[in-house]
């Protein structure tokens, strides 16, 4: 009974409040429960949501829960809300990807990678609270050093950063010619260069 | 083996020039056009013949300043390294220490970089993929500033110098921006600025850090407030909390302690005397 109950107050918690909420922020309302049981019925209710038929489903993003409506009623939604979408540049796609998976990262870094100056549309990032300032690196010149927010992960649906396809799925999606060689190539060595090139000068491996 | 790149799949365009034009803005700098044109070739990404790929690439600068196109300074820079590499592969390569140690392939780094540069594009892609929030999903959303806390917080945190900044850009962004052009503004020091906050806090003891940007609607005005803010922390006299990430931001007198402090020695001295 007082399973059934948990299960009904986490859905008016979830659906009164202003962003996703925690399981933390969950246990410490709802003091009188078991943390485990509140996390079944978190579980319990999630299923319940996901009945198609349903026209909102409860998401767990940045390891925290919303509820959001179902992909499928977007295009109705959009008519309503009359927002801007939300939608990204291919440049911003890539800093965004760069930063995520590369994080703390310096600006010099990303434009190594990209190939770019990045300086824009980092800004921009930061205008829109995908990216922050994690603080600076300790080399020469002290250059900012950024990362990913967790609105970015709540932007993109994502529970947590390693919830991202590892990038050896992604270069399985590349191709398998790239793979073969890929030993030959570790990543670190490419980052290391990367760092090496853009920051303090590093004395030369024999 | 089939390297599905969408940024060129648009099909049906044969011609060099119509095809040119079509993708133009789409390459995102020298690596991403480098990738094209390597595909495009179907050329060995880890045995680019670099002379092909240069004249190519050239070919492809020259066309951007026949259509009038700023090209941007990366582009310039490729096109050097490309001609550095290839210069570079006709020379023998010498190496007068070790003369049976092959130096480095001069392209190495460059395939470094495409791989790495092709491996984070992919990244891009499966991002766009994610269902993304205010595109196929929708969230309710509150006004978030008419719900920001007001209560005054019981446990603050710390917070550092990017957080402070943070707000303050809040601010700015919300100042209108001036439409015209004021000739003599009268401005407001830092130092009067300084005053008001200490005599402010007197008064309330606790202030929210943007109740203070309130009365500005001027960025001289803001400016001088947060460099105010700056200058007190840096004095000592007042310390800055939060109360939760991204929660208000407070300001307190930092003399509080200190006149608790005093109070104390006082008392030591009255006694002792």
């Amino acid at each position: 009974m007082t399973a059934h109950r948990l299960k009904s107050i986490l859905e008016s918690l979830i659906f009164i409040s202003e962003e996703p909420m925690s399981l933390d922020r969950l246990c410490g309302i709802l003091h009188e429960y078991d943390r485990e049981i509140i996390r079944s019925c978190l579980h319990t209710l999630q299923g319940e949501y996901e009945n198609p038929e349903r026209g909102i489903f409860l998401a767990e993003v940045a390891k925290r829960y919303q509820f959001r409506t179902r992909e499928e009623n977007g295009e109705y939604v959009r008519r309503l809300v009359k927002t801007k979408s939300s939608r990204f540049s291919q440049s911003a796609l890539e800093t965004l990807a760069i930063t995520a998976y590369r994080q703390p990262i310096t600006r010099a870094e990303i434009e190594y990678l990209r190939g770019v100056d990045s300086g824009g549309v980092i800004k921009t990032l930061l205008e829109k609270k995908l990216i922050k300032i994690l603080g600076k690196k300790d080399i020469p010149g002290r250059p900012l050093i950024y990362g990913t927010t967790l609105f970015f992960l709540e932007m993109f649906s994502l529970k947590d950063l390693k919830s991202l396809p590892t990038l050896r799925e992604i270069e399985e999606l590349v191709g398998e010619g790239m793979q073969e060689q890929q030993e030959e190539l570790p990543l670190e060595d490419v980052i290391h260069t990367a760092i090496a090139e853009t920051s303090a000068p590093v004395s030369e491996e024999s | 083996m089939d390297i599905d790149f969408p940024i060129h799949n648009d099909g049906n365009s044969e011609g060099y020039d119509s095809l040119y034009k079509v993708k133009l803005e789409k390459f995102e700098g020298p690596l991403d056009l480098l990738l094209y044109l390597i595909k495009k070739s179907e050329l060995d990404i880890y045995d680019i013949p670099i002379a092909i790929i240069t004249k190519q690439y050239l070919e492809y600068i020259k066309l951007m300043k026949d259509l009038n196109l700023e090209i941007a300074g990366d582009f310039l820079v490729m096109a050097s390294t490309l001609i550095q590499i290839k210069s570079s592969m006709l020379l023998p390569t010498r190496n007068e220490e070790n003369p049976e140690e092959e130096g480095e392939d001069p392209r190495a780094e460059l395939i470094r970089r495409l791989i790495e540069y092709s491996r984070y594009k992919e990244a891009a892609l499966v991002l766009n993929q994610q269902k993304l929030l205010g595109r196929e999903l929708f969230a309710r959303s509150f006004p978030s500033d008419e719900l920001a806390s007001d209560e005054i917080p019981t446990e603050p945190l710390e917070l550092d110098l990017f957080a402070l900044i943070e707000a303050f850009r809040n601010i700015l962004s919300k100042a209108p921006h001036e439409s015209f052009h004021e000739v003599c503004a009268e401005s407001i020091s830092i130092a009067e600025r300084i005053n008001e906050i200490l005599s402010l806090l007197q008064e309330k003891e606790i202030i929210a850090f943007a109740d203070l940007f309130e009365n500005g609607t001027d960025r001289d005005y803001l400016v001088a407030t947060f460099l105010a803010i700056l200058e007190l922390c840096k004095l000592k006299l007042i310390c800055v909390r939060q109360e939760e990430q991204y929660g208000s931001i407070w300001i307190k007198p930092a003399v509080v302690e200190t006149t608790d402090n005093e109070e104390q020695e006082n008392k030591d001295d009255s006694s002792s005397t």
